[in-house]
């Protein structure tokens, strides 16, 4: 758990950081965080939760339990990361334990869309390359330097280039991520909408 | 990319707008929310001093953390008492119309929604819940969504979204008896894997899916998401129309008529372009139970625990943390393993068809002594009906524990938990490590039928000996 939080915001171009492992495919968000977490009414305190069953278990031999890997914030997953539940409750217990970006062979729908939403870049690498960074961060510090511009991350060993769907790499460089604003310009155009869909003429007496 | 399916159709209806970074912003006709997933997005919505955009578009229950033995208030759990304190002055202040306890239409949010006529075809639905999927059942496009995306929709109506792909997944034949839907897209989820459905909307269709009511049809789209795909639906038809005819909030005389018009015009077309297709055997499927730590790992009651040499590569990794999480060995057949706890409910399979064919399996018969049996109704309606059908009694007479409504043990945030390393057999939907409360509780999942006559047995069994 790293010291204040204080959420991303406007334009993100840049993250620089020190990587952290952790091994598996279909890693669900009920063990990023676990349901009886979520009983809370804002995200406060969900950082030090992050985890919890899965690092018990693992009694301080968890990657994020390891000293070393204390001031990481990039994240190298294997395979449909974050599968299962929506809840946002996920990516919000990362981000506050210190992920700022996130790495993997490939994410699960609802997740990645939440982690855009809060401002967590998430990019793709074939399995052979996430393998080959897990196997290197065992005996070694991995710090990347990310540039979303190019897309790419590099390193004094590495030089990669990073997948992201190009609607979020759009996003991340105008600050559109933080998406309400955007949404809310558009709102005579919702107006309009509205008055245009037939069940909300046909439904006029339900609501 | 698709053409002139059900999903296209109804995803440039809602389209708003193509935002500059390139997603569609697409307006959501029904939005459903419930105490988990709210109050951080009302919370924004105050920072950011906004207001609900339309209210009346927003419909609210309260599921997840509701205790299902004593449900007087103030809850004995201070923490679910602060959560669904925080729901009613949210649905207060902004106006939201809201299905408490005791209301008689309180419920789980999947299983509410479609009794009250809300869900409808050709509509957007949104929900923070991943198993909004469900509504898809009635020809809508639904698919859960995070807190943030709450937060949009609450201020605009909108979300921010890339347009899916379409899979349709076309199942041939008929299931046989004693086989359910449960089992057909537990069966689906093997066949195709947890992650094939990324990025996908999943069309259910052919001849199986057209015998299928309407609640089994709920049941093979609530699991979409556990195949990966955010959304999954069905093409409406007359069972779609009847179903929802004369419900609280279906179209009312003269625009009934109009309504099941229009809905007969939104069916994917005959000549629609998918972007992918996939055929299946229905009749070939059987009373699958899952072995693992992911819906995807299922075997057919009669078969194996999976051999890791019969595995691909890809799937060999969660297979050996799955042997080793449910302590079972490969090669070990799944029939007969002892269970510790029978759970029936969830938005799965929690509703009255689900009740009524677990209790013809129970009736005359008992739970056997060493398991806990519960069944927790997926709504106050469902309930209400079943003790007019005499179910809750025969559920009683068995042993099985009568519950009140709620999400309960499909995902533990109430008190109903396993205990230690306890095996269900649960008519939930996610057999994930920890889910259903325990950190080394097995969850094995299955049909509501297959439940009941694993609760008879005190080990899982083939429901179809005891039905013949």
């Amino acid at each position: 758990m790293k010291s204040e939080f204080t959420p991303p915001s406007g334009k993100i171009a840049n993250i620089n950081g020190q990587c952290i492992p952790l091994i598996g495919n279909d890693i669900d968000t009920d063990r990023i965080i676990p349901a009886r977490f979520l009983k809370c009414v804002n995200f406060d305190s969900l950082g030090e939760s992050v985890f919890e069953d899965d690092r018990k278990t693992l009694k301080g031999k968890h990657p994020f339990d390891l000293k070393e890997n204390k001031n990481a914030s990039i994240l190298i997953v294997n395979s449909n990361f974050g599968c299962g539940s929506s809840r946002e409750h996920a990516p919000q217990a990362l981000i506050r334990w210190g992920i700022k970006s996130i790495i993997g062979e490939s994410f699960a729908d609802i997740f990645y869309s939440n982690c855009i939403a809060i401002g967590i870049p998430c990019f793709t690498l074939p399995k052979k390359s996430i393998v080959e960074i897990q196997n290197y961060c065992d005996n070694q510090f991995l710090f990347l330097e990310i540039d979303l511009k190019k897309s790419l991350a590099k390193s004094k060993d590495f030089n990669l280039n990073l997948e992201i769907k190009e609607t979020s790499r759009k996003m991340f460089l105008s600050g559109e991520w933080d998406a309400t604003s955007t949404l809310l310009e558009n709102e005579n155009l919702i107006e309009n909408k509205f008055t245009q869909l037939p069940y909300i003429r046909l439904n006029s007496n339900l609501l | 990319m698709s053409q002139n399916t059900l999903f296209d159709k109804v995803w440039d209806l809602h389209k708003v707008s193509s935002l500059p970074g390139g997603s569609d912003q697409i307006f959501i006709g029904l939005h459903l929310i419930h105490e988990v997933t709210s109050p951080q997005a009302f919370g924004a919505l105050k920072d950011k001093n906004l207001k609900v955009k339309f209210p009346e578009r927003t419909v609210a229950t309260v599921d997840h953390i509701v205790p299902t033995d004593n449900q007087s208030r103030p809850f004995k759990d201070n923490l679910a008492e602060q959560m669904i304190e925080t729901l009613e002055k949210n649905c207060l202040e902004h106006k939201i119309r809201f299905f408490n306890i005791g209301s008689g239409n309180q419920g789980i949010v999947h299983v509410v929604a479609p009794e009250l006529g809300l869900t409808q075809p050709g509509m957007t639905i949104a929900c923070g819940d991943s198993h909004t999927s469900t509504h898809g059942a009635f020809g809508s496009i639904a698919f859960g969504i995070g807190t943030s995306q709450v937060r949009d929709v609450l201020a605009t109506q909108t979300i921010a979204i890339n347009k899916l792909k379409v899979r349709q997944i076309w199942c041939d034949k008929k299931l046989s008896k004693g086989v359910f839907a449960k089992d057909l897209v537990l069966h689906i989820i093997n066949e195709l894997g947890v992650k094939a459905g990324v990025g996908f909307a999943y069309e259910f269709a052919g001849p199986a899916i057209d015998e299928l009511s309407m609640e089994e049809r709920m049941t093979i789209c609530n699991m979409s998401i556990e195949g990966g795909a955010r959304c999954g639906y069905i093409n409406p038809d007359e069972k779609t129309f009847s179903y929802i005819k004369n419900k609280l909030c279906a179209p009312k005389s003269e625009h009934w008529d109009k309504a099941v018009t229009w809905w007969k015009s939104l069916k994917s077309d005959e000549n629609s372009i998918y972007d992918d297709v996939i055929k299946l055997d229905a009749s070939r499927v059987e009373p699958t139970v899952t072995w693992g730590i992911t819906p995807g790992q299922s075997i057919s009651i009669n078969q194996q625990i999976p051999l890791l040499n019969d595995l691909s590569p890809n799937e060999k990794l969660v297979a050996k943390e799955a042997y080793e999480y449910m302590s079972f060995k490969p090669g070990q057949y799944i029939k007969d393993t002892p269970v510790d706890v029978c759970f029936i409910g969830s938005c799965t399979n929690g509703r009255i068809s689900d009740l009524r064919v677990a209790a013809k399996v129970l009736k005359n018969k008992k739970v056997s002594k060493n398991v806990k049996a519960f069944v927790v109704p997926g709504s106050e309606k469902v309930a209400t009906e079943a003790k007019l059908e005499g179910l809750d009694q025969i559920f009683k007479d068995s042993g099985f524990q009568w519950r009140e409504p709620g999400c309960s043990m499909c995902l533990a945030m109430n008190s109903d938990k396993l205990i230690g390393n306890q095996v269900s057999a649960s008519s939930s939907n996610r057999n994930f490590k920890g889910r259903q409360g325990s950190p080394s509780g097995r969850t094995l999942l299955m049909s509501p039928a297959m439940v009941a006559a694993a609760a008879i047995n005190g080990k899982v069994s083939d429901v179809r000996e005891l039905i013949n």
